[in-house]
């Protein structure tokens, strides 16, 4: 546990003794705003929720979080201190639960952040505040979602941009996997039980639940399972590297 | 003596290509094993195995008794490693990285200053303390690669090109320190330079394309060789292979 928090910290503090903390807070902040404002058009609904500010996270986090993620294992191994690393008596999974934990909780810093709005909406009149509180949760796991697949593709290469494009792309299929665009496609020709399976797997779906301010059971194990499976397989591809 | 390091026809392919084959020694407490070979003869590949980063193709490795691929985390607790190049996290300071190596490392909280102190004076890294790794010139970063792996006092050392980018007077205090650690831990050091093993090896093992071609003294391996050659001469016979060294 000690040696998890220890890798946790080292890389926690890893983010602020370079710019990417900044840059990744700021430019997450500016356009959680300008989603809210311009294109979920937050004055206009004439509602005092943060409908308009939540329902853009599937898509910030779809662009941004692969950003934090490439960096967390091609890093290492294009550095060559993923040799230091595993030379050190910490196990690989140890390893991986500490450098997600600390990419969640960055992200969980930048969420928080975000406050201002909460804030605001609070000022202009009487939202409520248990929806909000979880939509929040939902948008943690969901980035958390996203982090932990971004984890296992940015170890199985040492290119960042490679980790940064395979990332986003299979985000995005996990994204819109409940969307008609996608259900319409398979509807001609899979059974029900299928498509509902396919809709299942939708961080949106998943999420949306949660931003109606029903904590349901099923979307939080829906991504704490996808999370602790992304992991799994984060360290099945560190070991097997091992073996080559 | 006892014997910290037992390789067993170890073996090593990437795919058709083999980089390790069929390699056995064992090294007791004391000594100092110097690994000499061309590039890519299996220098690195043999010290990945040792210390369990990458994992055999074949054969066993048991360092202090204990087999590698079984108990991982407890082996890697009785080495001390620099990788090729001492590879290090270039955002942090050097104080910070050894606080970390000392913490996963589980040095007991009284004694991390006492460590790290004693690292850092036995590699000259007062000055630097508070510099960012990425910052420091390449013999200090070196130097650094040195002081984490020996801050937890292991048993087994293991230094792929401990002094590369050190200059003669780093190299003599780099080789100094090995010396003064030799009596107490089994060593292993690969390296080009030649009068390295001579300095500080009490054994040297000449690798070439992946087999062992030679495992003497330094002094032995002079003996046949002819008048007037040098460990140079040595090196290069057995090396490409044409053999004109007796053994």
């Amino acid at each position: 546990m000690n040696t998890i928090l220890s890798i946790t910290k080292r890389e926690i503090s890893g983010y602020f003794a370079t710019p990417v903390a900044y840059v990744f807070i700021v430019i997450f902040l500016i356009m959680s705003g300008l989603f809210t404002f311009y294109m979920g058009g937050f004055y206009e609904r004439g509602q005092a929720d943060l409908t308009s500010f939540f329902e853009w996270h599937p898509w910030l986090y779809l662009f941004l979080i692969p950003a934090i993620s490439m960096r967390l294992w091609a890093e290492e191994r294009r550095n060559g201190t993923i040799e230091l690393l595993m030379t050190l008596p910490i196990s690989t999974s140890q390893a991986v639960i500490g450098k997600f934990i600390a990419a969640w909780l960055f992200t969980a810093i930048s969420l928080m952040l975000t406050f201002p709005m909460w804030l605001t909406v609070n000022y202009l009149g009487e939202p409520d505040n248990g929806t909000i509180i979880a939509s929040y949760l939902g948008s943690l796991l969901m980035a958390g979602g996203y982090l932990a697949i971004g984890s296992c593709i940015s170890s199985l290469t040492k290119n960042q941009v490679i980790a940064f494009v395979v990332t986003i792309a299979v985000c995005f299929l996990f994204t819109v996997s409940g969307m008609p665009i996608v259900l319409n496609f398979f509807s001609s020709w899979t059974p029900q039980a299928l498509l509902d399976t396919i809709a299942s797997f939708s961080f949106i779906s998943n999420f949306t639940d949660l931003t109606q301010g029903v904590i349901d059971i099923r979307n939080i194990i829906y991504f704490i399972s996808l999370i602790m499976g992304a992991l799994t397989l984060n360290v099945i591809s560190i070991n097997s590297k091992k073996g080559i | 003596m006892s014997v910290l390091i037992e390789v067993d026809q170890l073996t090593k392919s990437f795919g058709p290509f083999i980089a390790v084959d069929n390699i056995s020694f064992s090294l007791k407490r004391g000594e100092v094993l110097g690994f000499l070979g061309p590039n890519g003869a299996g220098k690195t590949t043999t010290m990945r195995m040792i210390t369990g980063f990458l994992s055999p193709t074949e054969g066993n490795i048991k360092v202090c008794g204990n087999d590698v691929s079984k108990y991982p985390l407890q082996i890697k607790e009785k080495i001390g490693y620099v990788p090729e190049g001492a590879p290090l996290y270039g955002e942090m300071t050097v104080l910070n990285f050894l606080k970390f190596i000392a913490e996963v490392r589980k040095i007991p909280k009284e004694s991390v200053d006492s460590a790290i102190a004693n690292a850092v004076k036995k590699l000259g890294l007062e000055l630097v303390l508070y510099q960012q790794l990425e910052t420091l010139s390449k013999g200090y970063k070196r130097r650094v690669g040195l002081s984490q792996a020996i801050i937890h006092d292991p048993d087994v050392l293991i230094l792929d090109e401990p002094t590369d980018g050190l200059d003669p007077n780093q190299k003599h205090e780099v080789r100094k320190l090995i010396k003064e650690m030799a009596s107490t831990k089994a060593i292993i050091i690969s390296t080009h330079i030649l009068e390295e093993v001579d300095a500080v090896c009490t054994r040297a093992m000449i690798i070439a394309k992946g087999k062992m071609v030679v495992d003497k003294s330094p002094k032995e391996l002079l003996v046949g060789a002819p008048k007037g050659s040098n460990l140079d001469d040595v090196f290069r016979n057995l090396t490409i292979g044409n053999n004109k060294v007796k053994n």
